[in-house]
């Protein structure tokens, strides 16, 4: 279980970069209204991602990753909220919606749909202020999470199998021996030894490694075409961490869906990205092919994450460079670039009075950053 | 799972016999007994009693053998014969007595029961999940009135209400012209009118009550990562309420469900008396004051073995609800 096959395959790997996008956000702003205040957790995130690729989002503990991830399918709880943007996806067909729309009987009140300032993309649908049906139709079946924490992201008083085939049966109606046999084969997909027995254990009973093959299981159940996989290996050890990476990397080749990845630890990034979206505050900062990101870094906070990173054979008595200074408090957000204060480029009177531009070069790697303007 | 419950039962009989030990001990602990109770009345209807009149009484009821000769002869004969004893007061058995008002007190007390629930669980779960909402205020508004006013309270305003403004009479199972009449439709509607009074009275605090802890238990559970897994599948809201947090939370429910069991027949004491109901709660009470030790003994004996009865049902049932504990017990 060594993790250089993995980097290697990365590497061999070929995208298409015209492939049909799976995801797209544009401008998505997620707050939370607490007493104290509004917090923006995702402060206008523009991501793509294309069919089959898979995208790291790397970024400090709280710097929206997971928020934003949530609040692709609507997951965010209270008092989170999405305030702005869109979350594009491939429109479900239309006998998918109806299934999810028979699920529940009373029919709901539409919510008002936010006056759509941008046209839809062909062939896409915006879930924010959808038809509940809708984003019920494309939650679990296009789109499929898994969580970071296994143990209690299942239902502990369910069987496992039964939380499997919950997700098969709601977006494939058949028979529940069906829908069982279906369980057992993803079980055994996932590598879990005897999956004849363990469809039928609860969660407890199961290490913690386990759980997550469970919780990859059941993200696959309806062959998503995008996995958003939220931090999925941090409540793990190094070795099960390894294991569920080389799981995630060869379940993608073989079904050609797309990840997107949340993680803090750019070596996880490594392993499996294609390419790499570094969050800071909310934003993106910076986003790119995973081996033009770790050669040559442009955002002056991709290059201090990355000076932070102990590297094999590095002198002993060289010292880490952590990034400095520390994230600042939610509610006192730096005006302009929010890493101004943190930032060793900073410019008096540039950085700090108006949000960086995004610049994009040829290859299409993105920066936000006015270091770059005068290229352009 | 078997031996787990053997192992209970065994526990179960030795704490019986505490508490049975115990309650003889506490019924007999105040000065007097039930023959001083006797001198007491006769004084103040202006008799004597003799103090040979008084000794012969005690040997008939046996008050001067040994504390221990005496629990003896109570507990033989009711595990023995079924036998409780008999009642001084009333000069009959203490099981003939209170079956006469089982029956009520158990009515009584299931019907509320059930209102309590057909309540509680709706507006609690509402409550919950609107937390904050409009709802949720008023909901948690009547819960806090319904918990703060004494039933007492309730009862008498009731009373009041009904005989200023509904025509009622007060308190009681049935109207006047119906009380010694035969059983007739008449007589059933009329026990229905007088009934529901009681059982809203006696289910108010409990329906506050357990609004609360609906609310709260399942307000643990809302915002848990399981509950966005489920989301996350495509779940309707409404199954993946009623799937996952609404039956996480009913564990702590069915971990005290049991104690229902005593509350059957207990007989809701002070409502009782105030609206003069035949249940249990006022033999008891009656019992107390005239220091009629086997009817008192006996009854809250039997209280005790249901108690102790219900807290293994309860867990029994918690075992069945919830695998987690399912496997704490197969371990044990």
């Amino acid at each position: 279980m060594l993790q250089t096959p993995t980097s290697d395959q990365t590497t061999s790997r070929r995208l298409d970069p015209d492939a049909p996008p799976v995801l797209q956000l544009t401008g998505l702003r997620t707050e939370f209204q607490l007493e104290d205040g509004v917090v923006t957790a995702v402060d206008g995130v523009d991501l793509t991602i294309r069919r089959g690729e898979t995208l790291a989002v790397v970024g400090e503990s709280g710097c929206g990753k997971s928020v934003m991830a949530r609040s692709i399918l609507q997951l965010v709880d209270r008092p989170g909220r999405i305030v702005g943007g869109q979350v594009w996806v491939p429109r479900p067909a239309s006998t998918e919606v109806e299934r999810a729309r028979g699920r529940s009987r009373r029919r709901r009140r539409r919510r008002e749909t936010p006056a759509e300032t941008t046209v839809a993309p062909e062939g896409m649908v915006g879930l924010i202020g959808a038809d509940p049906a809708i984003i019920r139709a494309v939650r679990g079946k296009r789109i499929a999470m898994v969580f970071q924490e296994p143990m209690t992201s299942l239902s502990a008083v369910h069987r496992v199998g039964d939380q499997i085939t919950e997700a098969i049966q709601l977006h494939a109606p058949m028979p529940k021996d069906v829908a069982r046999e279906r369980a057992i084969d993803l079980l055994r997909r996932v590598g879990i030894a005897a999956p004849e027995k363990r469809v039928d254990a609860y969660p407890f009973e199961l290490s913690g490694g386990m759980r997550q093959r469970v919780m990859i299981a059941m993200a696959l159940s309806c062959d998503p075409e995008l996995l958003i996989a939220d931090e999925p290996t941090t409540a793990l050890d190094v070795t099960t961490q390894a294991q569920i990476l080389e799981l995630l990397a060869s379940l993608r080749d073989e079904r050609g869906m797309a990840i997107m990845l949340i993680t803090h630890d750019l070596g996880v990034a490594a392993q499996l990205a294609d390419s790499v979206a570094v969050m800071y505050l909310g934003n993106v900062v910076e986003r790119g092919d995973l081996a033009e990101i770790f050669r040559s870094p442009r955002h002056p906070y991709t290059r201090a994450l990355l000076r932070s990173i102990p590297k094999l054979g590095q002198g002993r008595d060289i010292r880490l460079a952590p990034v400095r200074g520390m994230v600042p408090h939610p509610f006192a957000r730096p005006s302009g670039c929010p890493f101004h204060d943190r930032c060793d480029s900073f410019q008096p009177g540039r950085c700090d009075t108006a949000p960086p531009p995004l610049i994009r070069d040829d290859q299409g790697h993105e920066v936000r950053c006015v270091l770059y303007e005068e290229d352009k | 799972m078997g031996k787990y419950t053997l192992r209970r039962i065994g526990l179960m009989v030795i704490t019986l016999v505490a508490i049975s030990f115990v309650t003889f001990w506490i019924i007999q602990l105040p000065p007097g007994d039930y023959v001083s109770t006797l001198v007491a009345q006769a004084e103040s209807r202006g008799q004597v009693i003799t103090p040979e009149q008084m000794a012969a009484l005690r040997v008939r009821y046996g008050l001067d053998d040994p504390f221990l000769v005496q629990y003896w002869n109570w507990i033989s004969n009711i595990v023995f014969h079924g036998d409780f004893g008999q009642s001084f007061a009333y000069n009959r058995p203490v099981s003939t007595l209170i079956w006469d008002r089982v029956a009520l007190s158990f009515f009584l007390s299931v019907s509320t029961l059930l209102f309590v629930w057909a309540v509680a669980f709706p507006v609690g779960i509402y409550s919950a999940v609107k937390q904050y909402s409009p709802g949720d205020y008023i909901a948690t508004f009547f819960g806090f009135v319904g918990m703060a006013i004494p039933e007492f309270l309730l009862a008498l305003v009731f009373l009041w209400l009904g005989v200023r403004y509904f025509d009622q009479s007060a308190g009681g199972l049935f109207s006047p012209e119906y009380v010694d009449a035969a059983w007739n439709l008449g007589k059933v509607l009329d026990l229905a009118s007088h009934l529901w009074l009681p059982i809203l009275i006696i289910g108010i605090s409990g329906t506050a009550g357990l609004i609360r802890v609906t609310r709260a238990n399942l307000l643990d559970e809302l915002y848990k990562p399981y509950v966005i897994t489920a989301r996350a599948k495509g779940l309707s809201e409404w199954k993946l309420l009623v799937k996952y947090p609404v039956r996480m939370s009913l564990s702590p429910f069915f971990s005290t469900v049991g104690w229902l069991l005593p509350g059957l027949i207990s007989g809701e004491t002070i409502i009782s008396i105030v609206l003069s109901l035949p249940t249990t709660g006022p033999l008891l009470f009656g019992g107390v004051l005239s220091q009629d030790m086997y009817l008192v003994g006996s009854f809250i004996l039997i209280l005790s073995a249901l108690t102790v009865v219900g807290t293994l049902l309860s867990d029994l049932a918690l075992a069945w609800w919830d695998p987690r504990i399912r496997r704490r017990y197969q371990e044990s």
